[in-house]
């Protein structure tokens, strides 16, 4: 049932100051918080295990300083870990030699940038066949396929402008269409788009969802925003201080938040946005009469509207079609205005 | 006297008051104290405790000349290997601008191409000028070349060209790479990092010295130090713009899977190239500020005209050389910065159209290049420019410095005097005064205060250096005389930092007059200043301050517009009257910035002091000249040294002092 897993890390760490690795032995490969604090050493990430399966959308969350950008540069060995597995098809990242770890990058990974990391001296063009020109693809070759991905990411036209004349929203499409131009199978996408203005984030994340769609890339993605997280998530990773706190999906998160620290991340996120009718369905086959039929895994927001304005109840179906519950307006009510369940 | 009760009760004010007292004292009352006692040592260092480092440094250069080593070849190949690798395209450089290619030696050479034609190079240059920026530029280009021709600087500005035109290529590629190495290997970095300190200190002149013993009287042995005097600054650049470059451009390269050559010069070296490039820039100007100065070991051109003019007064050559060089540095500086920052076409040119049509700059260059080629055959005056055409203004110069001698003599004499009996002599007293044991002392006791144990240290035993090489005397006449022109430079640019940070257009009148006086070859500034107030202290003074002034104008006007707005915005709801802002807010605060510009202007004043040995000093400028023109290694590296200890130390003292003013401002993160 469940998707295969392409990467594994296990126990990551990455400390840094002076004789991290010491420390890091001597305590058994486990130190504290405290171990750490003492020797003077920052735990930038500590023993995390994490587990990305194939095509879906993992999203890494936590705030500034938590470890989410030097976790994600370990994954890809960008940072080199002090200790840990990650395993990538099943072999290790860490043991492998620099000619393999080259030879996966440039055909099995791609990665975004939070500040797009674009060549300032190279065209849009150039850019998108950049990737393709280090392995010696040949010109003719590699321009076709830039063309492909230049025109994906809604660019035709500019293939010939620099960097510099491009505003931040477009410059972004340009680093989505150079990692993509490899048609990697693990795609990293750093905070991508956290530079960018609220209005062309959103219209960013719109376009991200729909590439997602037409490509299904196993995607890991590093945001410090939770609305973003959820609205793209299938499964979230929260962070604190270099530990990964709790892995869910976003609606487990709000419902059974691990700890304190999630509880207040997800305080003020609008129920209606994360939670499926599943969660707060009135469990069983409803008695009178119905207004339709909705899917378990529906979110509230996007069928609110029809449930609301229908004095009837709705049946509610599971994914092979059988009846599991009802939802009334009453329910739907009080999720949106964020009352306690009357029930 | 109520107020001067309060600052010396401060610790920090006591200390300074005691010690300036006590050197005052020392320096005024030395003389009598070593009658007094009879001890001769109180003045002088004592012969025999001298170090004989001179000597040895000179044997030890004798012995590499002649009969080193290295194995396979000796000492003497390398240097005649190194020689020859730089001939030939010099050679090539100047048979190419101005020479023309010959085969066979002395009266049997036979002509077999003509040089390229003052034509042909002038709309080579006008290309350049359009190539990177526009039409401006290339008139630009074309009218100061033009110059060179038409006032018959046309030969001599061609032979400096072509050395310019050998040395920056290899200065820039050379730096280039040591800077990659520097950043691949934090070993290679910690190697290199004092070696750059070093050589960024030592005045030319004192590399001068053993290269003239290396590789003989020439050109070659001019290029060689012009090169070794134009690397360094091109490492460091490289160094600082690789580190630059952020740092998800070097993982988006390491992502990609770039093996580690490809990382280097197809992402970083592109990546970093608009800050390389003035890097490049700053190799040109230096080379050309070299080149001119190593005329004294052989490197001719428009150097070797000014040396010689300033050699026998003569007025007018002087100026004439003197503008031409300005005129070239002028042009190379903006052809130099416009390829900086370059942008290129925002789109690509049409790959349809002929060679010809995309290249438009470059055949026309080749047309011209031909076609004068061709019509030099009946119409000589295209191929060199025609003697009867040349203007001079020498004579006109001659004038007009005769003239203002013999109207103004009075007014300037008034002003030397004035300066000479009310600054330059009492500082001069006061510093020759000191004796070197106090001296030593002092210099520990100021490295203590400031910078605690490792400091005090260096100072003390640089100090003793200096003294135990029997050049203490000389070390304070340049101590003297860079003080005095530190001093007056820092009156002067101060102010004018402060009205420039303050004044949108005198912020431009102050930038423009100096980005020229940065533009010129130090040699420049001994021109009219010798010709107003002939040689001494005087002159070597003024044409220092011209010369070091940039730096405390830009760190003053930078510090002032640098403090936190809301700061002045707090002054303002305060109530402070302009003044009050000035003084009580934005000099405070812009203090550090302020000794950071006076260190730089130190630096530079040593270094251009130096060369004002020609204009007759007697400090360890001088020495150093005198140990090239006795070709003396020994004397040359340790007055050089010496130098370079004293800029060391101002360095260090100031950069502590800033260091400890930002602290005591919460500047520091």
């Amino acid at each position: 049932m469940e998707k295969p897993i392409l990467l594994d890390c296990r126990n990551v760490w990455k400390i840094y100051g002076a004789h991290a690795n010491r420390v890091h032995t001597e305590n058994k490969g486990n130190p504290s918080a405290d171990d750490l604090k003492s020797h003077g050493l920052i735990g930038a990430v500590r023993n995390a295990n994490v587990q990305i399966r194939q095509g879906e959308i993992f999203v890494i969350m936590g705030l500034s300083g938590s470890g989410k950008s030097t976790l994600v540069r370990c994954m890809s060995r960008l940072i080199e870990p002090t200790s840990g597995e990650v395993l990538f098809e099943g072999k290790d990242l860490l043991t492998m030699t620099g000619k393999e770890l080259i030879e996966i990058r440039r055909k099995k990974m791609g990665m975004v940038f939070q500040h797009f990391a674009l060549l300032p001296h190279l065209t849009v063009l150039q850019n998108a066949a950049f990737p393709l020109e280090i392995q010696g693809v040949p010109k003719a070759e590699r321009d076709a396929r830039a063309r492909e991905v230049v025109e994906l990411v809604g660019l035709k036209g500019r293939e010939s402008y620099y960097p510099r004349q491009l505003s931040g929203g477009q410059q972004q499409r340009v680093g989505i269409a150079r990692s993509l131009a490899v048609e990697p199978d693990l795609w990293f996408l750093d905070e991508p788009f956290s530079a960018l203005d609220p209005l062309i984030r959103r219209e960013m994340q719109d376009e991200f969802l729909r590439l997602q769609n037409l490509l299904h890339k196993t995607i890991v993605f590093i945001t410090h925003d939770f609305d973003e997280a959820i609205r793209l998530a299938d499964r979230i990773a929260v962070m604190k201080d270099g530990e990964v706190v709790q892995i869910a999906t976003p609606e487990e998160l709000v419902l059974n938040p691990a700890t304190k620290y999630v509880e207040e991340f997800t305080r003020h996120i609008p129920r209606s946005k994360v939670l499926s009718l599943g969660a707060v369905m009135t469990p069983g086959a409803p008695d009178g009469d119905t207004a339709g039929d909705l899917q378990a895994t529906q979110r509230i927001e996007d069928c609110a509207d029809q449930i609301e304005s229908n004095a009837l109840p709705f049946r509610v179906l599971d994914e092979h079609g059988t009846v599991v519950g009802s939802i009334g307006r009453q329910v739907v009510v009080d999720v949106l205005i964020g009352r306690k369940a009357t029930s | 006297m109520n107020r001067m009760r309060q600052i010396f009760a401060q610790p920090a004010a006591r200390f300074w008051i005691i010690l300036f007292a006590a050197t005052w004292l020392l320096s005024k009352y030395s003389w009598d104290l070593y009658k007094a006692l009879d001890a001769r040592w109180i003045i002088k260092y004592p012969a025999a405790a001298r170090l004989p480092l001179e000597d040895k440094i000179s044997a030890f250069m004798q012995w590499l000349v002649e009969d080193a080593s290295l194995g396979l070849f000796s000492f003497r190949d390398l240097t005649r290997f190194i020689a020859s690798l730089i001939e030939g395209p010099y050679d090539f450089a100047r048979s190419l601008l101005i020479e023309g290619f010959s085969v066979g030696l002395g009266n049997e050479a036979v002509e077999i191409a003509p040089s390229l034609s003052w034509i042909a190079i002038i709309v080579t240059l006008v290309a350049m000028g359009h190539y990177a920026r526009d039409w401006k530029l290339a008139g630009l280009m074309g009218g100061c070349f033009l110059y060179l021709a038409v006032f018959g600087q046309w030969d001599s500005a061609m032979v400096t060209l072509a050395s310019v035109l050998i040395a920056v290529p290899i200065g820039a590629i050379g730096g280039l790479m040591l800077g990659i190495l520097a950043y691949r290997s934090p070993l290679f970095e910690a190697i290199i990092r004092p070696v750059l300190d070093l050589m960024q200190t030592v005045p030319v002149f004192a590399y001068l010295v053993p290269i003239l013993f290396l590789f003989g009287f020439g050109p070659v042995a001019a290029l060689v130090a012009t090169i070794i005097y134009a690397m360094p600054p091109m490492v460091r650049v490289t160094i600082m713009a690789l580190r630059n470059v952020p740092s998800e451009i070097n993982d988006v390269g390491v992502m990609i899977g770039c093996t580690k050559h490809q990382l280097m010069w197809k992402v970083l070296v592109p990546s970093a190239s608009p800050m390389l490039m003035v890097g490049v820039n700053q190799v040109i100007m230096l080379s050309l500020n070299m080149v001119i100065i190593a005329s004294m070991i052989g490197a001719g051109g428009l150097g070797f005209d000014v040396l010689t003019a300033l050699r026998r007064l003569d007025i007018g050559g002087g100026i004439e050389a003197g503008v031409a060089i300005v005129v070239m540095a002028i042009a190379l500086d903006r052809l130099s910065q416009a390829f900086a920052t370059r942008v290129a076409a925002d789109h690509p040119v049409d790959s349809d159209l002929n060679l010809a049509k995309r290249h438009p700059w470059t055949t026309t260059v080749l047309v011209v290049a031909i076609g004068t080629f061709l019509l030099a055959q009946v119409l000589p005056g295209i191929q060199s420019y025609p003697d009867v055409a040349t203007l001079s203004t020498g004579t006109f110069w001659s004038d007009v410095i005769a003239y203002i001698n013999v109207n103004y003599f009075d007014t300037f004499e008034a002003i030397k005097t004035a300066f000479l009996s009310y600054l330059l002599l009492p500082v001069k007293r006061f510093f020759t005064g000191i004796p070197w044991a106090w001296g030593i002392f002092a210099m520990t006791l100021i490295g203590w205060r400031l910078g605690g144990l490792g400091l005090s240290i260096m100072t003390g035993l640089f100090t003793a250096f200096i003294a135990a090489s029997g050049l203490w005397d000389k070390a304070m006449v340049t101590v003297y005389l860079c003080g005095v022109s530190v001093l007056v430079a820092s009156a002067i640019g101060i102010p004018m930092g402060i009205l420039a940070a303050q004044n949108d257009r005198a912020n431009r009148v102050v930038n423009s007059l100096i980005d020229t006086l940065q533009t010129l070859p130090s040699f420049v500034y001994l021109i009219p200043v010798v010709m107003l107030f002939r040689v001494g202290d005087f002159s070597a003074m003024i044409a220092v301050v011209l010369y070091a002034l940039a730096p405390a104008v830009r760190y003053a006007a930078h510090g002032i517009r640098n403090v936190d707005p809301q700061l002045i915005e707090a002054g303002l709801v305060s109530g402070c009257t302009p003044g009050q802002l000035l003084w009580r807010i934005k000099l405070p605060m812009a203090l550090p910035e302020l000794l950071l510009g006076l260190n730089q202007t130190i630096m530079l004043a040593l270094s251009m002091l130096v060369i004002t040995a020609l204009v007759g000093t007697r400090d360890l400028g001088q020495q150093v000249y005198i140990a090239l023109t006795k070709a003396d290694s020994g004397l040359g590296i340790v007055a050089g040294l010496s130098v370079a200890f004293i800029a060391i130390i101002a360095d260090r003292i100031l950069s502590a002092s800033a260091k400890r003013a930002k602290q005591r401002l919460g500047l520091t993160e």
